[in-house]
């Protein structure tokens, strides 16, 4: 796992099989029901076997930078919604992290419990959400998936009464949240949060120990530690390959030192572990939802300090960056003193895990592509901005 | 056993087949046009202007500082400004918008418009059929289109709509306590400049004139 393992390394070449066997290039998307959005990847084949796959993306940029760096701090805000729209809450706690730190804002405790719940109850219905379409792509269509939305509908119904839209929550704010807590939320969440650990069980029943699954899946997309790490995998990617790196556990940020949870790590980086993993952190992240619920204090949820209109923070620059359910999701800030950030960079947790897909598929069957896919667990909102 | 994993995923999933007709917290289907859930009292979509009072151009809050307009991400709003000046709700003479023009179809929920509102003129409602076959025309709300009561703000959001109320009260009466203070003043002035030219009455001044 040395520095040095990356310059040596190459993507193995595969030949084809038999002297003067033809390629066939086959283009998997843009419009293709396994690429979660408009996601094109141009594969060669040698009869089924992958033998060169490039990824072409951008079908969906939308300038979320440069625009971020034309309108205000605040206006930027709800933007980071639209980057991973099934972690809306998680975008917001990044960019608002950048911002305070950027500025010297500090965060009341209640605010803090508060975005430690949102942010779990986030990654816990991005991981169902995340095994039922791959499941859906390995061919079970529907019921997983069904389950795991009937899951996520409970927590969608929370977010809506919270911050008052589903998935476009824009909730956070620079030192704090937005608005108080409904009368009745914490009591409703801990009803969602005790029914969640029967729904894990419910979905293992039904998959772990699934012939089919563990055929499709074992072995299948194997992801090497060492090139996990230097090409920079963070999230599940990453601890299914073994490496244990949980920024919750290394940043601390936030209050997360206050909580008692484990990280999972695979052993083999294959689709299985990919898998496992997710079911082990949505089990962890109903912990860390457990013992936070218990002591939610009183007081106020925004730092008087912190200013909606003419915020304007002082000159210099930030990185703020989270857990996001995919990886680590930073932001990056310049500020040159105005209204308006002089820069605004999001590294992206979706985009920088797609980077090893040709590794992974290479010498694998196409079908297999779809799985190998599926399991990065992408949103193209946030691969392509 | 091989296939031991199979059937006890399709236990599973008829457990939940047979759950689904049986027990009352699956079956979670509304009948939607005939039949509706309880709105969700911070649900948003499109931002209104609330106006005090019965008529709308008169007692409309905003005062044309275009803040929003400023601020607005996706720029929806578009606002012209009076040249002339109505009263506000604490009788300060104030200019208003001639023309303010919200892009349903460009705005994207996101409430900053109304947390940047120094005036609480403007909020969020909760109204989402808003279809239209007119899809330029039929979107872009103006003035009188997007104006609706208080009344209509404490329906849809009761608890905030309640907690503005106080707010706009308190600050009404500091206002009338300034003024009350100043006319006062300018009472005790006049009165002592009578009674330095006497036999002079002084005229007191009206509060709030």
């Amino acid at each position: 796992m040395s520095a040095t393992a990356f310059k040596s390394y190459r993507p193995p070449v595969i030949e084809p099989s038999e002297e003067g066997d033809e390629l066939l290039e086959v283009a998997m998307g843009p419009h293709h029901p396994s690429t979660h959005g408009v996601f094109r990847m141009d594969v060669a084949l040698d009869g089924e076997r992958v033998v060169k796959l490039k990824p072409v993306f951008g079908y969906l940029h939308r300038n979320h930078e440069k625009i971020a760096e034309t309108a205000s701090y605040l206006a930027a805000m709800p933007y980071t919604d639209r980057l991973d729209y099934f972690c809306s809450l998680t975008n917001n706690w990044a960019y608002a992290l950048a911002v305070e730190k950027l500025a010297g804002l500090e965060v009341p405790e209640r605010a803090q419990y508060i975005r430690v719940i949102t942010a779990e109850l986030t990654r816990i219905q991005n991981h169902a959400s995340a095994i039922g379409f791959l499941l859906q792509e390995m061919g079970a269509s529907g019921t997983p998936l069904m389950y795991a939305f009937r899951e996520r509908e409970k927590i969608l119904d929370l977010f809506e009464e919270l911050t008052g839209s589903r998935m476009m929550c824009n909730y956070m704010r620079f030192g704090g949240c937005r608005v108080e807590l409904p009368k009745g939320w914490l009591e409703k969440v801990k009803t969602v949060v005790d029914g969640l650990p029967q729904f894990i069980d419910e979905t293992e029943a039904l998959l772990t120990g699934n012939e089919i699954l563990m055929a499709r899946s074992q072995g299948v997309g194997v992801l090497k530690p060492d090139l996990a790490v230097n090409a920079g995998i963070t999230g599940p990617m990453l601890r299914a390959a073994g490496v244990n790196y949980d920024i919750r556990k290394v940043d601390h940020y936030g209050i997360y030192d206050r909580f008692k949870f484990r990280v999972p790590l695979g052993d083999h980086g294959d689709i299985y572990d990919r898998y496992m993993i997710r079911v082990l952190e949505a089990r962890e992240s109903v912990e860390i939802l457990k013992q936070a619920l218990k002591d939610v204090p009183a007081g106020p949820i925004m730092d008087p300090k912190s200013k909606i209109r003419g915020f304007r923070p002082k000159v210099g620059e930030a990185y703020g960056r989270i857990e996001a359910p995919k990886g680590e999701l930073g932001f990056y800030l310049i500020s040159d003193g105005t209204g308006n950030p002089y820069r605004y960079r999001v590294r992206p947790p979706s985009l920088i895990n797609l980077t090893v897909l040709e590794d992974m598929c290479l010498g694998q069957n196409v079908a297999d592509v779809v799985l190998i896919f599926g399991s990065v667990d992408i949103v193209l909102g946030e691969v392509d901005r | 056993m091989l296939g031991e994993g199979m059937l006890k995923g399709l236990a599973e999933t008829a457990k939940n087949f047979a759950g689904s007709f049986v027990s009352k917290e699956r079956m979670t289907t509304v009948q939607y046009p005939e039949e509706r859930i309880a709105p969700i009292e911070n649900t948003r979509d499109f931002p209104f202007l609330v106006y005090d009072g019965s008529d709308a151009m008169a007692g409309l809050r905003c005062v044309a500082c275009q803040i929003c307009e400023k601020e607005c991400p996706p720029k929806c709003i578009y606002i012209v400004k009076s040249t002339d000046k109505k009263p506000d709700f604490v009788g300060k003479m104030q200019i208003y918008p001639t023309r303010f023009d919200i892009d349903i179809s460009v705005c994207m929920s996101c409430q900053i418009c109304v947390e940047v509102c120094p005036f609480e003129a403007i909020k969020m409602d909760t109204e989402f059929e808003l279809s239209t076959t007119d899809r330029f025309g039929g979107l872009l709300y103006d003035r009188e289109q997007l104006s609706k009561s208080n009344e209509h703000y404490h329906k849809i959001h009761p608890t905030e709509a309640a907690e503005v109320d106080a707010r706009l009260a308190e600050e009404k009466a500091k206002a009338e306590a300034k003024a009350k203070a100043a006319a006062e003043a300018a009472a005790a002035k006049a009165a002592a400049a009578a009674a330095a030219a006497l036999p002079k009455e002084a005229p007191a001044k009206e509060p709030g004139a």
